[in-house]
């Protein structure tokens, strides 16, 4: 339980800052300081046990299903961290208090520290990948606010843009790697998956883990070539660049190289991929490091150099080089806090950050200026200070590996060259600020800072001199449990001793400290030679590259999406013909397995008939009225071809929506052109044809698959049970009803809401009325002829009457509710036809919206009434009764259910034609009015 | 008899996918409307076909399978309203839009073969 408060007082206290925005400066920096301060005592609380070698964990079941859970866990590795980023932390928050001037929002400030200060202790805490992966990409969104936090300012923007690209795309990586760790050992907890390290080497996906995850550490981390974001990074706040650039943000990928060491350390390939990854960057940054005239931008270099450092000794894959790699963690971390701090005074108090201009201010910031150079010689490697002995614990490990064979020398070489340059901008930082003559037209005079905002360089400083001179004493204890977190077992027993006597790597280290005094003495004319390079820009480049990929998948979209609808049709067919062809091709042959059912002259003609009504309809397509003949004839015969395949529901259905269909195109035809324009291309249609044929081609060979294969169908069931269960002998019907009547209210709900959408789509609709066809012939003056009149006038009782028939038998036989309401329909609308809205309206004045609701209702209610009886939802019930005169009936709740369906249907239907036809007249639908 | 079906389905499908690549929506309701039909043969055949049939119990001695059938019986009642619906949608279109082509805009072929990584770039001519 402490792990999760640990872990969410951060995130409670970056509430804190925006609250207390108001409260004067102070006020709000020690309010904020409050949650890590407590973390930090509960982390301290911990410390005994963990160092002990224990590790704690904490993990409540999120979607156990999915692996999911919120874990913590707190190691040795862990414990080292939580210090760092709460102690630290801490401490950027007192001396941002006077870093930030009157007009930086405080309470932004703090609110963005403290959301970054959370995640980066769910990533060091996180007993699970996927939530550690969460806490990471955290990191890279708060870090963005960080870096931009002066927004006004161009580089602020950009280089924060970078920084989140940069580590955002690492960030990915590493999920896909967690996946793919995930996918190997099965679980995403971190302590299944160290105690699995032999397995996921083994695996062949190895090589692919290793470099997702080394993708996500490297972008992090700053590693070559990686590094460009993070001199540009430096345009945050200097506190910002202090914490994250020293003990956080950066630290992060090597967190994840360090929490991974079990499991992906150990192979050639990690020697030679990290350790000389991190000797390049080592080298380089050292190099550039040098050339910078910005004091931060010297400090960030420096700070790429030094996470090289760290990664190679992590590469090198020795147990004393990780014991190294995490003292160095920590030496690293005070000293470059401290001089980012620095850094950030000398900065504030003088107005510049310039070399060239800032001189001799030992006179003006004494105080200032021995804290930073005691910090900078640490930087450097000087004896009695930490950054000498993880420097000489570096050396020493570069000696003893033999990876590159015959030239395995070649290492410690070139680490001491970077020990030389390092010396050598340590020399410039000391050197060049301090001393080397007067202040070149600085905006104001230097001056000592605030007495607090010396504080904490003052306690870092300390703490590079207590870890330099009694190491053991300091941090003995705790540098054994990490490393032994890191290593995986116990750690080997280090002595650390500022004494080793006179061995290869003290002469390494006098070399570098001499070389480094010679280069710095020639640095004019290294200055000079530098300069013939043309100066390159990271930022330019990066843009560029953005800009091209923008443009690139702009490109790419135009290409897809390019507005016309044609074209995306084209290619949903396209894949459907390269999908279904695919998959077509690895079926069996066709082949008939059942008895092949005769061919005979009826049904031969029916197709046709078929055939052509279809084609007909295609070809014609120009002239739309010949189009929709055609459409009516294949819709006529589709309706026979049920009846002859044994099945009259269908026929009636499809006979009578037939009707209504073209009686709603004809209507929607009269307000549309009357010709297609003739657009199309003559490759183009070659092209719509051949893929039409292409699709019709493989539908047609799918039926045939299915007509010819054993069918095994669940319709035994529905027979069986048709009669006992139901209560009718209509087996279609029962399903509709009874069976499946779940479907059915929700196809009925579905035809109402369609209906009531075209409604709302008539509404206010503007249309244009042709006055004639498109000949020029005027339409005919007679509206409603009278021979229609009578005819229908006298067929309204006797279709009603069908269509009660076909409601009431179709529970035993072949009708039912949706063929009883499409009657129905059908009848009301030829009355429409030819009698007129007015006719009509005084005599059967039906909102049909009400229909529609009141059909969907009495259907749901039917099925709501089964649970009053403790059943289901659409349980049915039926009974047979018996009266004098009438004799047996059946009575079932299945009746009910059809007359909503019935009521819907009716409803629906006579809402879309009614509504339509009234277009033309005086009764057309607004807003306000409805009949 | 299956060949036969089946080479119709198919052809009603072919037809109907040449007219929903149509520019006009009218041409694209008929064709909808005409794959529905395809669509509800297809549906229909996956319960085989039976002759001299019924699924009335007791009144056949042929029995053809129900469920297909019935699941076709709302499928047409349904694409009859999806049919209505895109074809009040096209009216609606026409009247706000002043054309009736899928897009909304009638593409000019000029401006087409001037900018031509514009809108129409990937055709083929």
């Amino acid at each position: 339980m402490t792990l999760l408060w640990i872990s969410l007082l951060p995130i409670l206290g970056a509430m804190v800052p925006l609250m207390a925005g108001r409260q004067s400066r102070i006020q709000c920096a020690w309010l904020t300081a409050i949650a890590p301060a407590a973390a930090l005592i509960l982390v301290l609380q911990q410390a005994p046990a963990v160092l002990k070698g224990e590790v704690l964990r904490y993990s409540t079941e999120w979607i156990p299903q999915l692996g999911l859970e919120l874990a913590f866990r707190l190691d040795g590795l862990t414990l080292l961290f939580c210090l760092l980023i709460l102690g630290i932390g801490l401490l950027i928050i007192l001396y941002a208090r006077y870093y930030l001037s009157e007009k930086d929002s405080m309470g932004r400030f703090y609110s963005f520290l403290m959301l970054f200060m959370a995640a980066m202790l769910g990533i060091v805490m996180s007993n699970n990948l996927l939530q550690l992966w969460v806490f990471w990409e955290l990191t890279s969104l708060s870090s963005f606010l960080l870096i931009s936090f002066w927004w006004q300012k161009t580089e602020g923007r950009k280089g924060a843009r970078m920084a989140l690209t940069v580590t955002g795309a690492g960030g990915l990586c590493l999920l896909a790697g967690i996946l793919m760790v995930q996918q190997v050992v099965g679980t995403l907890n971190v302590d299944e998956v160290l105690a699995s390290g032999d397995q996921i080497r083994q695996h062949p996906w190895y090589t692919a883990i290793l470099i997702m995850f080394l993708l996500g550490a490297f972008t992090k981390s700053a590693q070559f070539p990686f590094q460009f974001w993070l001199p540009h990074a430096m345009a945050a706040p200097t506190p910002v660049s202090a914490y994250l650039h020293s003990a956080t943000m950066v630290k992060a990928g090597i967190f994840l190289l360090a929490r991974m060491y079990p499991v992906l350390a150990g192979t050639d390939l990690w020697f030679f991929i990290v350790s000389l990854t991190g000797l390049a960057t080592l080298l380089l940054g050292a190099y550039f490091a040098l050339f910078k005239h910005d004091l931060k931008g010297l400090l960030a270099f420096s700070t790429i150099s030094h996470l090289g450092l760290i990664t190679m000794l992590l590469g090198l894959g020795s147990q004393m080089a990780a014991v190294a790699a995490v003292f160095h963690i920590i030496n690293h971390a005070t000293f470059k806090a401290s001089l980012f701090m620095a850094a950030g005074i000398i900065d504030h108090e003088s107005g510049s950050r310039d070399m060239r201009k800032l001189n001799g201010l030992i006179r003006y910031m004494p105080h200032t200026a021995i804290l930073a150079m005691i910090a900078a010689a640490s930087m450097a490697g000087i004896p009695l200070l930490n950054g000498f002995l993880s420097k000489e614990m570096f050396f020493a490990e570069t000696l003893h590996q033999d990876l590159l064979g015959s030239l395995s020398w070649v290492i410690p070489a070139l680490a001491t060259v970077a020990g030389i340059l390092s010396v050598a901008y340590s020399l410039r930082f000391i050197h060049d600020v301090f001393f080397n003559g007067e202040p070149i037209d600085l905006p104001k005079v230097p001056h000592e800072p605030p007495r607090y905002m010396k504080i904490p360089v003052e306690i870092l400083v300390a703490l590079c001199l207590a870890v330099g001179i009694v190491p053991n004493l300091v941090v003995g204890d705790l540098l054994y449990a990490a490393s032994s977190a890191v290593i995986g077992q116990m750690a080997p027993n280090v002595d650390i001793a500022i004494w080793h006597g006179l061995n290869l790597p003290l002469l390494m280290s006098i070399t570098a400290v001499l070389g480094g005094v010679i280069v710095y003495s020639q640095r004019k004319r290294m200055f000079r030679f530098q300069g013939q390079f043309q100066d390159r820009d990271a930022k330019l480049t990066f843009e560029y590259i953005i800009q091209s990929m923008v443009e690139g998948g702009k490109r790419i979209v135009l290409f897809i999406d390019n507005g016309s609808l044609q074209r995306y049709l084209l290619c949903l067919l396209t894949a459907i013909i390269v999908i279904g062809g695919y998959a077509m091709l690895n079926l069996q042959p066709l082949k008939t397995t059942r008895e092949p059912i005769p061919l005979d002259a009826i049904t031969l003609v029916g197709a046709f008939i078929l055939c052509c009504g279809g084609l007909a309809t295609a070809f014609w397509h120009h002239k739309r009225l010949r189009s929709l003949l055609g459409l009516s004839v294949v819709g006529l015969v589709v309706s026979i071809a049920f009846a002859r395949f044994s099945a009259p529901d269908l026929a009636l259905t499809q006979l009578s929506v037939e009707v209504v269909t073209i009686i709603l195109l004809m209507l929607a035809l009269f307000f549309l052109p009357q010709r297609t324009p003739k657009e199309s291309t003559p490759s183009r249609i070659i092209r719509d044809l051949s893929v039409s044929g292409a699709i019709g081609g493989i539908i047609a060979t799918i039926t045939y698959a299915i007509l010819t294969r054993p069918v095994s169908s669940i319709s035994d069931f529905f027979l069986a049970n048709s009669k006992i269960g139901g209560g009718g002998t209509n087996v279609v019907n029962v399903i509709l009803v009874d069976f499946r009547g779940f479907d059915t209210l929700g196809e009925i709900t579905v035809l109402g809401i369609a209906a009531i959408g075209i409604y709302k789509l008539l509404l206010r609709l503007r249309l244009s009325m042709p006055a004639s066809d498109v000949i020029g012939r005027s339409w005919s003056p007679e509206r409603y002829p009278m021979i229609l009149a009578t005819v229908s006038q006298s067929l309204l009782p006797l279709a009603l009457l069908v269509s009660v028939y076909i409601f009431l038998r179709g529970h035993n036989e072949p009708g039912g509710g949706f063929i009883a309401g499409l009657v129905t329909s059908v009848a009301v609308i030829l009355q429409y036809m030819a009698h007129g809205v007015d006719w009509i309206k005084t005599r059967l004045n039906l909102d049909y919206q009400r229909v529609v609701a009141s059909g969907v209702l009495i259907a749901t209610l039917t099925g709501l009434g089964s649970w009053l009886f403790g059943r289901p939802f659409l349980t049915s019930w039926f009974d047979h009764f018996h009266l004098p005169l009438i004799g047996d009936f059946e009575l079932a709740s299945a009746m009910l259910f059809d007359l909503g369906v019935y009521l819907a249907v009716v409803g629906a239907t006579l809402l879309i034609l009614a509504n339509l036809g009234k277009m033309t007249t005086s009764y057309r639908p607004l807003h306000k009015e409805q009949d | 008899m299956e060949a036969v079906f089946s080479a119709c389905v198919g052809l009603l499908t072919a037809c109907g996918i040449y007219l929903l690549l149509r520019g006009r929506t009218f041409p694209v309701v008929v064709g909808l409307t005409l794959l529905s039909y395809a669509v509800n043969l297809f549906l229909f055949s996956s319960g085989g076909l039976t002759l001299d049939g019924g699924t009335v119990l007791g009144a056949t001695d042929i029995y053809a399978d129900p469920l297909p059938q019935a699941l076709v019986l709302t499928a047409i009642v349904i694409g009859f309203a999806m049919t209505a619906f895109a074809v009040i949608l096209a009216m609606r279109a026409r009247a706000d839009l002043g054309n009736d082509h899928v897009d909304g805009r009638v593409p000019s072929k000029q401006q087409a073969s001037s900018t031509s990584t514009e809108s129409r770039s990937g055709e083929k001519r």
